[in-house]
């Protein structure tokens, strides 16, 4: 009996000191970043007890990037968010959640990876999709996340519309083009994971259009050789932002670890975790490294043809906006 | 069965305390429950002028979700209707091996969660799925269009009408069905004039109810929608798409009039219904 207590003597005080001592960081992330910032959390905290001396749990969320944006900025107590659109910070700087000026905290737009739109054909890419222009093509079939849905389909839509500029075409020829694009779709995915469902299990389209970190989920979750990544000759630049929540991190204490952490995705460390995870990293060292992940493609930052994010999304994803005139007007 | 509208009975010996004390409880539960988060709904909106609510609530797409939302949840639930009375007269008339199992079936899609709902009714009805296979090539697409909608929404709306009308059935007297028939009325005068306004109530009840969980249903449906501007996006989506773009009052605004909408339509029905009551003469 005297053990039994002694035992759980011993346990409490073990709980409650490493209570005492440990800070904990909520990370408020967008749905496939999950994988990503699980190594990282284990790299993360490895490194921070070696240099501090101090353990740090972190903790994840993940869901729908606005749907965490809108999470944070009801309450949810995250101490940094590490979304997949600007446009999810600038919400919260808008409201006051994080900084003003979140972008100029942390180097290359407060951007520590990118992504890009790429094309998913079925192996051996039997319709022999090349480019662009293969995929306007009538009786090609394309899946693609609802632009009012899911920042992904934003980013396939913008894409286009940045190649139809990059070939010179009139914002009216462009409009024309991206909606011949649309059009070909069978079916608008809610989301990534939901649009690469219907590709792959419900056998649905001849192209995926997703960000190339899916490349990778899509080889893990259905094995290698399904599906074929084609590099178009442009794609888009999708930067994958990250911000300390300040309205947390005031209340908790917690700025200096919510920095610490924000600030290792820029290590050499941090960016080839995330080079590993298909994400592209901003160091070029790594990017070379991991080659053969990230092949060559011209890449156009949205501020070539939009201004920014929120402008784009003004002007071409709001109601009454561009991509409702593509559905709309017969 | 519980209606929605009760007419007060005479005066009895009360279990619960006096009326004034559970009348200021439900008044009070409500508006907690209720109608607080409701007005929320309103008060969002405010954010929004006259002509900025309208150009909301009007636009093609969202006026074209409505159709489509109210429409497949009319068809669902008539269907259901149909079924679900079929359905109930089986389970309370006849006895047969299993029947506890397939009465506790009918429950499943109550406690389901209904996006697991929608991803097994797409992966059985897309074109490479067990049923999709054979009905694609004859031509019939039952996924990614409005047919998988109405599918969707008469799998989650069923145990509504299923469970309204069971009990009623139960308590209807077999002998009334025995004596119609004695006195020479065919199979199909004793079904339309003795049981079907026995029922009635209870098939409308159940018929609201299963439209009004359809008209809001979300999980089920967007995944075999196919979410296509102006054909199969229903108007929760278009919510959940305001949402997205941080559209808080638009997405209030178009919330609103669904609840206008659906609340009238409640309302409609719950008057039939007492219409029924009175002029149908049964003692239900």
């Amino acid at each position: 009996m005297k053990k039994y207590v002694h035992a759980i003597v011993s346990a409490g005080l073990i709980a409650f000191s490493s209570i005492a001592v440990s800070q904990t960081l909520l990370n408020a992330s967008y749905d496939v970043a999950r994988e990503f910032y699980k190594d990282y959390n284990t790299a993360f905290t490895a490194q921070y007890k070696k240099k501090t001396g101090k353990d740090v749990k972190i903790d994840q969320s993940h869901g729908g990037s606005s749907a965490q944006a809108r999470a944070v900025n009801d309450g949810l107590d995250a101490d940094v968010v590490t979304m997949n659109t600007t446009t999810d910070v600038e919400f919260l700087a808008n409201n006051g959640v994080v900084a003003k000026d979140w972008a100029k905290k942390f180097p290359f737009n407060a951007s520590p990876t990118t992504s890009t739109i790429l094309f998913l054909t079925r192996n051996g890419n039997p319709k022999g999709i090349k480019d662009w222009d293969d995929l306007v093509k009538p009786g090609i079939q394309v899946v693609i996340v609802n632009p009012k849905t899911g920042g992904n389909g934003r980013m396939v839509y913008l894409a286009a519309w940045s190649y139809a500029k990059k070939k010179g075409m009139s914002d009216a020829a462009a409009a024309e083009f991206v909606g011949k694009l649309f059009k070909n779709a069978p079916v608008l995915a809610k989301g990534g994971r939901d649009a690469t469902t219907i590709f792959l299990q419900r056998n649905i389209g001849d192209v995926l259009l997703t960000f190339e970190s899916e490349v990778l989920s899509v080889d893990r979750e259905y094995g290698t050789g399904k599906v074929d990544a084609v590099y178009p000759s442009v794609s888009i630049i999708a930067e994958n932002p990250v911000a300390v929540v300040e309205r947390t991190v005031n209340k908790k204490g917690t700025g200096e670890l919510a920095n610490a952490y924000l600030n290792y995705l820029y290590s050499d460390e941090g960016q080839e975790i995330a080079a590993k995870h298909a994400l592209r990293p901003r160091s070029a060292a790594i990017l070379k490294k991991y080659a053969s992940t990230f092949k060559p493609i011209e890449l156009v930052p949205v501020s070539e043809y939009f201004g920014s994010l929120s402008e784009a999304q003004k002007v071409h994803f709001n109601d009454g906006g561009q991509f409702d005139k593509i559905y709309t007007v017969k | 069965m519980r209606t929605l509208i009760q007419p007060r009975g005479p005066k009895a010996a009360r279990v619960l305390p006096g009326f004034n004390i559970t009348l200021g409880f439900t008044l009070v539960y409500l508006s907690l429950i209720v109608l607080i988060p409701l007005s929320a709904l309103i008060f969002k909106t405010f954010a929004l002028s006259w002509p900025q609510f309208w150009e909301a609530i009007s636009s093609p797409r969202v006026v074209a979700s409505y159709r489509l939302t109210f429409g497949a949840s009319l068809i669902a639930a008539l269907i259901n209707v149909v079924f679900g009375l079929l359905i109930a007269w089986i389970l309370v008339r006849y006895d047969f091996v299993g029947k506890k199992i397939v009465d506790a079936l009918v429950d499943l899609p109550f406690a389901l969660p209904t996006a697991v709902a929608g991803i097994s009714l797409t992966a059985i009805l897309a074109g490479n799925g067990w049923i999709g296979q054979y009905l694609e090539p004859l031509g019939i697409k039952l996924a990614f269009n409005p047919n998988g909608i109405v599918i969707a929404l008469i799998f989650i709306g069923l145990p509504f009408v299923v469970r309204t009308v069971q009990p009623v059935l139960e308590v209807a007297e077999k002998e009334l069905e025995e004596a119609a028939s004695s006195l020479g009325a065919t199979r199909i005068q004793t079904f339309f004039r003795v049981i079907l306004p026995i029922i009635a109530p209870a098939l409308l009840t159940g018929f609201a109810m299963a439209f009004a969980r359809a008209i809001g249903e979300y999980g089920s449906v967007i995944f075999i929608a196919g979410n296509m501007p102006m054909v199969s996006e229903i108007t929760s989506l278009i919510i959940i798409g305001k949402l997205e773009q941080y559209d808080y009052a638009g997405a209030t605004a178009v919330a609103l009039v669904m609840l206008v909408i659906s609340f009238i339509l409640l309302l409609i029905i719950n008057a039939l219904q007492a219409y029924q009551r009175r002029h149908a003469g049964t003692q239900s």
